[in-house]
């Protein structure tokens, strides 16, 4: 703790830590000086340009900056004298001389801070006006507009852009009177790095920059502001939600709030404009005579209920599945669960967890007994040395990957790339391991095998708080660094190097996604990395950890609440009579004890004609899940197809019943994002046209199947969640208010569990578990030579849903493209942005190349999010054994010339 | 990757010297290898006064203006160089030979008028001198 010091400020005597500014010191007293160039909020060094901040400390003759002035003790300081009055107004009406007054018309007015200090001090008609130059303002791409006659050349978007988003696309260009800030002249915006997260303009303290979106659309008095939190990503950022007349302007973050400190992604800050869509459902639809035509609410759940019953009259109740969401809150997932397992009697429920973590759950579930990240988000600013594998984090969880990127760049931790792809990740890297597809347990053995050959364990924590060590011992013994250069394609020298750099750190953090867990050997993959986390130490301390990203927003939460076939609420395990018993009690029926189907064995059991009805809540197999050929066989041989969603999905375009539900901004409840935040969503607007909430829809299902369900309000059923999940046991709206909670948090005084394991593991001792590669289901050949990956892009989310329906997003990547390298693209002899035919085993499909070195010869890169080339009518739904996840990440697919 | 002013302008600068100019894609390419942004790079090139996106002269006349310069005739020092280049200030010749400047005072007053073509100083000109000396230069190469 560092030493700390008292000053006096105005005759306040202040006390702060030592190190601390004469601006922070002040701040924290709660006296506001002026300050342009430097915001507190950014956690940067002071560029001290502007010297709006100036202050008197008594004894020393001039003033000072405070923003960069550090706080010494004793000094008497004062901050409003009218000498200082007079220096700022003169820095104020130099500013003011070249820059337009029409803050009548300004889109920052009354949110502006020249025009807040200009007003505070008293400036009136400027004394130097200088020549007026009035550049056009520049908007070169859909979301961002450059007005450089409002640019006070404060710095903060370059600082933002540099130092915080660790993206660099803009500076200051130019000197003298002809200086402004810009991307690199001649590039495009989307051709630059620029990633349009939109930081820049939230940092903007005049209307230089502004969002080209909201224009015309409301000043800030105009405005109402509802905190809530993004519905795109895991990361769970705090966003505020700007709405007038209700529709939604802008989204914007704010100073310091949330995981994310106020700053979003380019899909957080732009990607709205699906919630005020008109192609959003408002009706209710049933299919008559083939057609989806309009109905009453009363018709539609009547419908929906009676031929329900029917189906569970007929065929008892294991013939009816449930899809929950993993977009919707914690309490309707809840719900749906209970909906399934109470008033079905079922424990098909699942959702598309399924398809990205269920390995995750599985395999650290038996490690360490508890299947979440391990760390917290924070931890990145503490970690020595962080080991990302799998993840294109800049890309699928960006405010994350900004982090990831300070940490090489302003700490200079070691950063280890393990990536088939050279993804944005690998140019901060210190060593990017670029392994074959599927060869994960390969490598992943290949380092332990190092770390323990050159004894760099922690031989303390394996005796103290682990077993089997023995058996990964022999596991590991083959995988010399030349046999696992042999199965990965990585050089030796280089997995040697990878193992010093992770296993010599004191707290070393290991970052991964989808690219390990969507395997046949996910869990497999998922159990490797827990043992190279336990040989050398790094669980249960702050800055380390094993830290699964979690994809969509609420997918943690789904999980939690008991959207799983095998688990309720708390991952208490349905075949657990204790477990059983319990729910049995608090739902007052009797509940099913066996293991449901999972979402690929319900569309296998639709086709095989088992499963006859299933209710799907905001999900769209149609375009997410393997094998797209077969989900549609399966769905079309249903005799029911219930979907609530809030768009006519390609899923709810086969529906019997299409029931409209709420978006995120229009309900009240919890999203837990990937560090197991509990967070609060609050509702900003009313849903459109009849459109309800989905925990309402479903528990008016329950009473139509003739089973009691009704919940004032949702802190309600946080309540019911609380006492039957020990996890939330100590989750209450009430505490939500005051701010977010990680669970574990069992009971009311309970602070929160920022990381996991720390004394002991969940399970009591950490298990290693001996893991042995085995090669991916599909491998190329003759006839299929590619190897075929899926994944995300940044401007995209999942299926397309929300984020195609948005104009900046779908501006800046309108189609979707397939990535081939080069060399691959001269022998097929298609060029960049030429369409080619993709054929697998499956189907085929037909898209664009882009011909790029981000991938290695022989494998070709698809986004799964689009609908005219949809990735997933070519991936194989082989199946982990134990999670049954299935092989998103590798299929063999062969390339021709389009038709 | 890297953010640094001063590194950007220090191998920005050792790019200059070898190929004497900087055109787009040798700025593409410094970025690329250096892992530093081309952004930062841009900043840095259109900062700095001794940074030049155009192509120049192999040679670079910088005729003093200064004002001990000014006094002792330097217009007319300029004048000569013009007319024996057909260019005017701040102009490349069309050969690539000779870009011609002027400056405010190159610190060798006592040499009044001066310039300097490269590392080398020509001191006490005359419009005569300084058609010999560039022709010199012409005919050396
Ligand atoms: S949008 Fe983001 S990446 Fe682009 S210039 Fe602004 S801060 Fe930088
Ligand atoms: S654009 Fe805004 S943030 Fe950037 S330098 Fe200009 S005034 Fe400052
Ligand atoms: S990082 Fe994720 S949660 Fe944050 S703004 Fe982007 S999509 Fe939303
Ligand atoms: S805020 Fe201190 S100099 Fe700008
Ligand atoms: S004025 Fe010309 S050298 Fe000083």
């Amino acid at each position: 703790m560092a030493d700390r010091i008292s000053l006096k400020i105005d005759a306040v005597e202040v006390t702060v830590p030592e190190g601390a500014t004469i601006l922070e010191a002040a701040l924290s007293a709660g006296i506001d000086i002026p300050h342009l160039c430097y915001d507190p909020q950014l956690g940067l060094p002071p560029t001290s340009s502007c010297r709006l901040c100036v202050v008197q400390i008594e004894g020393t003759p001039g003033l000072v900056a405070s923003c960069s002035h550090p706080a010494t003790s004793g000094i008497v300081v004062h901050t409003d004298t009218e000498e200082i009055r007079q220096t700022r107004r003169m820095v104020i009406e130099l500013l003011l001389s070249d820059h337009p007054h029409d803050c009548l018309t300004c889109e920052k007015s009354g949110d502006c801070d020249l025009q807040k200090y200009a007003y505070e001090l008293a400036v009136k008609e400027p004394e130097h006006v200088g020549e007026a130059v009035r550049p056009e303002p520049i908007q070169d791409g859909p979301a961002i507009i450059y007005d450089r006659s409002k640019c006070i050349l404060c710095g903060r978007c370059v600082e933002v852009c540099h130092n915080v988003e660790v993206t660099g696309a803009i500076d200051f260009l130019g000197r003298g009177f002809d200086t402004h800030i810009g991307l690199p002249p001649g590039l495009p915006r989307d051709q630059s790095v620029c990633t349009e997260c939109g930081n820049c303009i939230d940092v903007c303290p005049t209307g230089a920059l502004s969002f080209a979106g909201a224009e015309g659309a409301g000043r800030v008095w105009e405005l109402e502001r509802t905190v809530t939190i993004c519905p795109y990503c895991g990361v769970g950022c705090q966003i505020v939600l700007q709405t007038r007349n209700n529709r939604l302007v802008k989204i914007t973050g704010a100073p310091g709030l949330g995981v994310n400190h106020g700053r979003l992604c380019v899909k957080g800050h732009f990607g709205f404009d699906f919630i005020n869509h008109p192609e959003r459902l408002t009706q209710p639809l049933i299919r008559r005579n083939g057609e989806l035509t309009p109905a009453t609410w009363e018709e539609a759940l009547d419908f929906a209920a009676e031929r329900l019953a029917q189906v569970k009259a007929d065929f008892g109740p294991d013939a009816i599945g449930g899809l929950s969401s993993a977009k919707c809150t914690n309490e309707e997932n809840y719900v749906m669960q209970r909906f399934m397992r109470a008033a079905v009697g079922t424990n098909n429920i699942d959702h598309c967890a399924r398809l990205c973590h269920a390995s995750t759950v599985a395999g650290l579930a038996r490690a360490f007994g508890s299947g979440a990240m391990t760390n917290s988000i924070e931890d990145f600013e503490k970690a020595d040395a962080i080991f990302v594998i799998g993840s294109n984090t800049t890309e699928c969880h960006p405010v994350i990957g900004a982090a990831i990127k300070r940490a090489a760049v302003q700490r200079e931790v070691p950063l280890i790339v393990a990536d088939p792809r050279a993804i944005e990740l690998t140019e901060f890297a210190t060593v990017h391991l670029c392994q074959k597809h599927g060869t994960d347990v390969a490598l992943i053995n290949g380092l332990i095998h190092v770390i323990l050959q050159e004894g760099l364990e922690d031989k303390e924590f394996i005796a103290a708080r682990t077993e089997d060590f023995e058996q990964l011992q022999a596991a590991v013994a083959p995988y010399t660094p030349e046999f696992a250069e042999k199965i990965t394609g990585v050089p030796a020298e280089d997995i040697i190097r990878a193992a010093r750099l992770y296993a010599k750190a004191p707290a070393a953090s290991i970052v991964f996604a989808m690219g390990i867990t969507q395997h046949t050997t996910g869990t497999d993959n998922v159990l490797a990395l827990a043992n190279l986390a336990m040989v050398t130490g790094n669980v249960g301390k702050p800055g380390a950890g094993v830290n699964p990203l979690r994809g969509q927003n609420n997918v943690q939460g789904a999980c939690d609440l008991g959207a799983l076939s095998n688990v309720y609420p708390g991952y208490q395990k349905v075949d657990d009579e204790q477990a059983r018993a319990n729910f049995e009690a608090a739902w007052g029926v009797l509940l099913p004890a066996n293991v449901g189907l999972t979402v690929v064995e319900m569309i296998n059991a639709a086709a095989e004609g088992d499963l006859k009805a299933l209710y799907i809540i905001g999900e769209n197999p149609m375009l997410s899940d393997p094998d797209l050929s077969h989900v549609e066989e399966g769905l079309r041989n249903l005799e029911l197809l219930i979907v609530q969603d809030i768009f006519l999905t390609e899923t709810a375009q086969l529906a019997d019943v299409v029931l409209p539900a709420t978006g995120f901004a229009e309900k009240d409840g919890t999203f837990t994002n990937t560090e197991r935040r509990v967070q609060r969503v609050r509702q900003a607007l009313p849903p459109p046209g009849e459109a309800r909430l989905d925990w309402e829809i479903t528990c008016d299902l329950a009473r139509r199947l003739g089973y009691e369900m009704s919940y004032p309000d949702v802190a309600a059923i946080q309540d019911e969640i609380a006492q039957l999940t020990p996890i939330y046991g100590g989750i209450t709206y009430e505490r939500l208010e005051q701010g977010s909670l990680q669970w574990p948090c069992p009971d009311s005084t309970h602070p929160g569990t920022p990381f996991l394991h720390k004394d002991q593991f969940t399970r009591g001792r950490g298990k290693f578990h001996p893991v042995q590669f085995i090669p991916a289901q599909e491998l190329p050949d003759d006839d299929y030579p590619f190897v075929l990956s899926t994944g995300r892009i940044l401007q995209h989310f999942h299926t397309g849903t929300m984020s195609r329906r948005t104009k900046v997003l779908d501006e800046l990547v309108p189609v979707g493209a397939i990535e081939i390298h080069p060399d691959d693209a001269q022998e097929l002899g298609v060029g960049d942005g030429q369409p080619v035919k993709v054929i697998s085993r499956r189907g085929e499909i037909e898209i664009a190349a882009r011909v790029t070195d981000r991938v290695v010869p022989g494998t070709v890169f698809l986004a799964f999010h689009y609908r005219e080339a949809p990735a997933n009518r070519l991936t194989i739904a082989a199946l982990d054994p134990v999670a049954k996840i299935p092989e998103f990440k590798v299929c063999a697919v062969k390339i021709g010339p389009a038709d | 990757m890297c953010f640094s002013r001063s590194r950007s302008a220090s191998v920005t600068y050792q790019v200059q010297e070898c190929f004497g100019y900087l055109p787009p894609p040798a700025l593409k390419e410094i970025s690329q290898r250096t892992n530093i942004r081309l952004s930062r790079v841009y900043g840095v090139v259109t900062f700095y006064a001794q940074f030049y996106t155009e192509p120049r002269g192999r040679h670079t006349i910088r005729v003093c203006r200064g004002t001990a310069c000014h006094v002792k005739g330097a217009g007319r020092v300029l004048d000569a160089a013009c007319r024996e280049l057909g260019i005017t200030e701040g102009e490349t010749t069309p050969d690539l030979m000779f870009c011609l400047e002027t400056v405010a005072c190159l610190g060798t007053c006592f040499l009044a008028p001066v310039m300097m073509i490269d590392n080398q100083y020509f001191g006490r000109l005359t419009p005569q001198r300084v058609q010999s000396i560039l022709r010199d230069y012409q005919t050396k190469q």
